[in-house]
């Protein structure tokens, strides 16, 4: 119940990131999430978009460097100590979570987390046992479960 | 009373008396180097010139001239113009196999080469009764032992500290009232940074000299220099290929350095053509060897870019003068005192999988030189994961730093954002500001 992320290599130079999300409203792609990680030298953006491929392609074409990885998309209610649940869940199982952003949907109830995590297979066997909601890619797409 | 030169017969000979020790010296040592060197042998037989063919200084110009490939492809014994046994050292540049330069030196060549730093040393009026403290690194770099043997010969209190440990030499400067500084000039504008932080005036400094070499530095520089450690700056030069520092060296007068022409013959080449160039015109350093037994390399392009100053000096010297190296006819870099050739650090990010979109840039902030490379990301090395990607910066400057020996800057960049050119890529950005 993985869903695409697409991640971008960025220098850490002004309008680097204006670029980029210019490019994919022009392609008509819709973000629907992300993060941006940096160092005194590059970042990388993570986003979840309506179409990974369609976003990834319109990037290449344009010179970027991007990479499409799975990652866990983990449903919340939206008030205290979800978050803690699910990331006390995944540590009692042993599972390493790399790097973590979340989301609130427009039209839901609910909050999202996106969650890159060491083992993708396990932490969804985990989360579901828990009874936690995964957001899959097509419901992404809408940006709705 | 003060010495105010170490071998005043040979340091003021008159001119034509310099020439004809020279002739001597260079008919003898061609005949040697051609009887014991089947290396150079086999150069001057394919020159079709023989030692008989030697008979005037003029007639150097029919002998072939040395390059850094004969060298290498010579390395390591090929050169040799002693027998091993008779051989009590070696001295060598940095860089890969192909880029090293391996010299050799018999006892006499090494009282030569320390001759040549006494000279040097008594030039910039140091005496027995100084402290000098040896900042050059010591080891394999000609920097550290020529100085150290130079100061010996003079008879100077000598401080074997070698590059590095700033606080540690601070300490020493002080407490044991060092009078004299030998590093390379990025590393005294570094001292003087440090020990006026450690709260030291200029006037607070025991220091009263210094001689800075190995590496490209400008007026501007040694004003700085100067001011910061309340002394008088001397430049020194040369390449171990020759012997080491020494070469060439200042006087009180500080209008071009004064070659040990004794020992070594200086030409200007035009580089392009190898045609020899009058005194006065600018071009490249081609060094003859007099008097080595080991290493005796003869006409030697070193690839420095110079101008050779035959006036009298009002020092009373008659060896002539060069000007201090405006250039290379190679794109090697000098950081730091290290020699660095751009190939070096493409070999390392090809052999590590990066494609050859790269761009050097070296600096000199706070007095000390800066080296960045900026690598191109590929799709292939890409990571959603910053620690990934911080890994392969720090696993490319390891690399980096086995390869040239000091440690570079690496910078991941997006792809095409290095410049395309057409032919020779412009890979090398130096924003020092030297000449």
């Amino acid at each position: 119940m993985s869903v695409l992320q697409l991640s971008v290599f960025a220098e850490n130079k002004p309008g680097a990131l204006i670029e980029m999300t210019r490019l994919l409203g022009e392609a008509g792609v819709n973000i629907r999430a992300l993060s941006l990680a940096d160092t005194a030298d590059f970042g990388i953006l993570r986003l979840i978009a309506d179409d990974p491929e369609k976003a990834g392609r319109v990037l290449t074409d344009h010179g970027y460097v991007v990479r499409i990885t799975p990652v866990i998309c983990a449903e919340m209610p939206d008030e205290p100590g979800a978050l803690a649940h699910i990331l006390l869940t995944l540590e009692r199982a042993g599972i390493n979570i790399e790097y973590t952003y979340a989301f609130i949907a427009r039209h839901a109830e609910n909050a999202y987390v996106v969650l890159s995590v060491s083992d993708c297979r396990a932490a969804e066997t985990t989360l579901a046992a828990a009874g936690v909601g995964l957001l899959t890619a097509d419901a992404a797409k809408f940006g709705a479960s | 009373m003060k010495k105010r030169y170490f071998l005043p017969d040979v340091e003021c000979i008159d001119r034509e008396e310099l020439a004809r020790m020279q002739t001597e010296k260079l008919k003898k040592q061609v005949r040697h180097v051609y009887e014991a060197v089947p290396f150079y042998r086999r150069k001057m037989d394919d020159a079709g010139v023989v030692p008989d063919d030697i008979r005037t200084l003029g007639d150097i110009v029919k002998l072939p001239f040395l390059s850094k490939a004969d060298l290498r492809d010579a390395y390591p014994f090929g050169l040799l113009g002693a027998p091993l046994a008779d051989c009590v050292r070696i001295q060598s540049t940095s860089g890969t196999t192909g880029k090293r330069v391996v010299a050799f030196y018999t006892q006499k060549d090494i009282d030569l080469w320390e001759e040549c730093c006494a000279r040097a040393l008594t030039a910039a009026g140091v005496s027995r009764e100084d402290v000098i403290q040896v900042s050059y690194g010591y080891g394999l770099f000609t920097g550290g032992a020529g100085l150290h043997g130079g100061a010996h010969k003079v008879g100077a209190l000598t401080l074997p500290m070698s590059s590095g440990n700033t606080e540690r030499q601070i300490n020493f400067m002080m407490d044991l009232g060092a009078t004299v500084l030998c590093c390379t000039p990025s590393y005294a504008a570094y001292l003087g940074e440090a020990l006026r932080e450690h709260g030291y005036e200029p006037e607070d400094i025991p220091l009263k000299a210094g001689i800075f070499g190995a590496e490209p530095w400008s007026e501007t520089m040694r004003r700085e220099i100067e001011q910061a450690l309340g002394i008088k700056a001397y430049d020194i030069y040369g390449l171990t290929e020759i012997s080491g520092p020494g070469v060439a060296f200042e006087c009180a007068e500080q209008n071009g350095m004064h070659l040990c022409c004794d020992h070594f013959l200086a030409e200007v080449i035009d580089p392009d053509s190898g045609r020899v160039l009058p005194p006065g015109e600018r071009g490249e350093l081609v060094l003859t060897c007099l008097d080595k037994e080991a290493f005796p390399l003869l006409r030697y392009r070193t690839r420095d870019i110079t101008v050779l100053d035959p006036s009298p000096c009002p020092c009373g010297r008659t060896h002539l003068r060069m000007r201090r190296p405006m250039g290379r006819t190679d794109d090697m870099l000098i950081i730091r005192g290290v020699n660095v050739f751009p190939s070096q650090i493409e070999t390392v990010l090809l052999e590590m999988g990066y494609p050859p979109h790269y761009r050097i840039v070296v600096d000199r902030v706070n007095h000390t030189d800066t080296l960045d490379v900026d690598v191109e990301m590929t799709a292939g090395m890409f990571s959603d994961r910053i620690k990934d990607l911080t890994e392969r910066e720090a696993a490319l400057t390891r690399a980096l730093r086995d390869m040239l020996g000091i440690t570079a800057k690496v910078h991941l960049v997006a792809p095409k954002s290095v410049e395309r050119s057409e032919g020779k890529a412009v890979r090398v950005i130096d924003r020092r500001k030297l000449v």
